[in-house]
């Protein structure tokens, strides 16, 4: 009963969050200030995460492909499309849930618990459609962005740990990651990653903007926020790749 | 003017409100005061139509508030200036940008013209331009309070409205928040409805005075005969103050 309860009022958030905006011109701006807080801002991370991922799964199929019958090309072919498939789509919206989800949650729950959002409201502003509809928008379109970003750096790691590490060799790696590319790969992890874009800003921003109490339940929120994201990213992934992949 | 008929407001089953009537005159500077957990809040946001009401009708002059649709609503609350208790400033701006943002949303103004109404507003109110530039965050608590009436008066409302405008104030900065809500409420001929629990206020500018207890109109009066009143309530809430029990009694003494 409880879930249902949430599930519609998160449908009648979203109704609100698309509903016309009041102006677009300042709608415009909070969407180039998203673009930045949210996405631009993820790039570091995103960066570094990738660039690691891909420098111990190139050392972990190495290790596990060890026998001279597999050819030594397969570790490269691995890691990109381990990468290309889940790491730069699945888990990397996974490790946004908690930097950007929690980021959504906190600011409007904090908005909420200070009367900023009533403010908004008592102006005539729909403070839903202000606050959520830029941050989804911004998300959902630099999502596909950091896939890529994540793709690159991840076979990028692979590359620098690969030789240096002496689990492959620096032509047998660019030979992997070269051989028996498939394109429907990347197409499917960019529409993986526009689902998740929406549901890593909407389901927090839904948490966020129905809180209630203090700063405690604003941190409560979040967490919940960040766990229903997580969940919800995993079963959405499962119902993608059954739909697309197979 | 605003005319509250037979209000009534429940959460739960529980009776928050009780059938409350009063009028709240335009020029003047109404007060709502209670105890703690009385209504006051509850009946601020229910005028305000943050909180659907059960039974009743408010008034916004010749409109019937309860019965406007949300269109017209939200057309409606631009003419209405709000001052939280914390202020409800927006973090992320700065104290000009967070006075031109009803500017921003609802008018055509030039950049230049909507500078001018922000530096004429925030001069209103006592901020200095070097302040313009801060954050929120940046400012104190009495700063945060004049800003907010500041953003509230931008757009020129008829109505302002202030959820214990004191809270967290020392004395002399009350005095001064006091001061400047009852001059603004004389300049632009607002209806201005002050939810308060500080006795200072109520002396100083209580024009109008209506007094809340348990979700029920107890009293009302005005600062002059608020002393003298012989409503038992109103004087355990008045004379829990020992410095206004100390002055009812030298006036019996004449």
């Amino acid at each position: 009963m409880k879930f249902l309860f949430h599930v519609g009022r998160y449908f009648s958030m979203l109704k609100m969050a698309f509903a016309r905006p009041e102006k677009h011109r300042m709608y415009l701006k909070q969407l180039f200030y998203e673009i930045e807080n949210l996405g631009v801002s993820s790039v570091g991370i995103v960066v570094v995460v990738s660039i690691f991922i891909g420098g111990i799964m190139t050392i972990q199929f190495a290790y596990a492909l060890m026998n001279p019958l597999y050819p030594s090309y397969l570790i490269g072919l691995a890691t990109r499309d381990t990468l290309l498939l889940e790491f730069s789509s699945t888990m990397l919206a996974l490790i946004m849930a908690g930097k950007i989800g929690s980021n959504i949650t906190s600011e409007i729950g904090s908005m909420r618990v200070t009367e900023q959002i009533d403010s908004l409201e008592i102006m005539g502003i729909n403070s839903a459609s202000y606050l959520i509809l830029p941050k989804i928008i911004a998300v959902v379109f630099i999502f596909p962005f950091l896939y890529i970003i994540s793709v690159f750096f991840g076979i990028l790691g692979g590359l620098v740990t690969g030789p240096i590490t002496g689990t492959i060799t620096l032509p047998e790696y660019v030979d992997g990651i070269k051989t028996l590319f498939v394109p429907y790969y990347a197409t499917f992890s960019i529409i993986k990653s526009l689902v998740f874009g929406f549901l890593v800003a909407s389901v927090p921003a839904y948490f966020g903007y129905y809180v209630q109490g203090g700063a405690l339940d604003v941190g409560k929120a979040s967490t919940t926020a960040v766990v229903n994201t997580n969940i919800l990213i995993l079963f959405f992934d499962l119902i993608l790749t059954r739909l697309l992949l197979t | 003017m605003i005319k509250v008929k037979n209000l009534v407001k429940t959460f739960d089953g529980n009776e928050v409100l009780k059938n409350i009537s009063i009028n709240f005159e335009k020029g003047k500077t109404n007060l709502i005061i209670g105890r703690s957990g009385s209504g006051k809040t509850v009946l601020l946001k229910c005028v305000l139509g943050l909180f659907d009401v059960d039974k009743g009708e408010i008034w916004y002059d010749d409109r019937n508030f309860t019965l406007t649709g949300e269109k017209e609503r939200k057309k409606m609350r631009q003419e209405i200036g709000m001052v939280f208790q914390g202020g409800a400033l927006f973090d992320s701006i700065s104290v000009e940008e967070n006075v031109r943002f009803p500017l921003d949303m609802f008018t055509t103004m030039s950049l230049r013209e909507k500078q001018q109404r922000v530096a004429f507003c925030l001069d209103h109110v006592n901020i200095e331009p070097r302040a313009y530039k801060l954050s929120p965050s940046e400012i104190s608590g009495g700063m945060k309070k004049r800003v907010a009436i500041a953003r509230a008066i931008a757009l020129n409302p008829r109505y302002l409205f202030c959820d214990e405008p004191n809270s967290g104030l020392d004395p002399e900065t009350s005095t001064v928040i006091d001061q400047l809500l009852f001059d603004l409420t004389k300049e632009f001929e607002m209806t201005t409805i002050i939810n308060t629990h500080d006795m200072n206020s109520v002396i100083e500018i209580g024009e109008s005075i209506l007094f809340i207890s348990k979700g029920e109109k107890e009293w009302v009066g005005t600062n002059k005969e608020i002393l003298n009143s012989n409503n038992q309530k109103l004087n355990d809430f008045i004379f829990a103050n020992k410095l206004y029990a100390q002055m009812r009694k030298e006036v019996e003494e004449g």
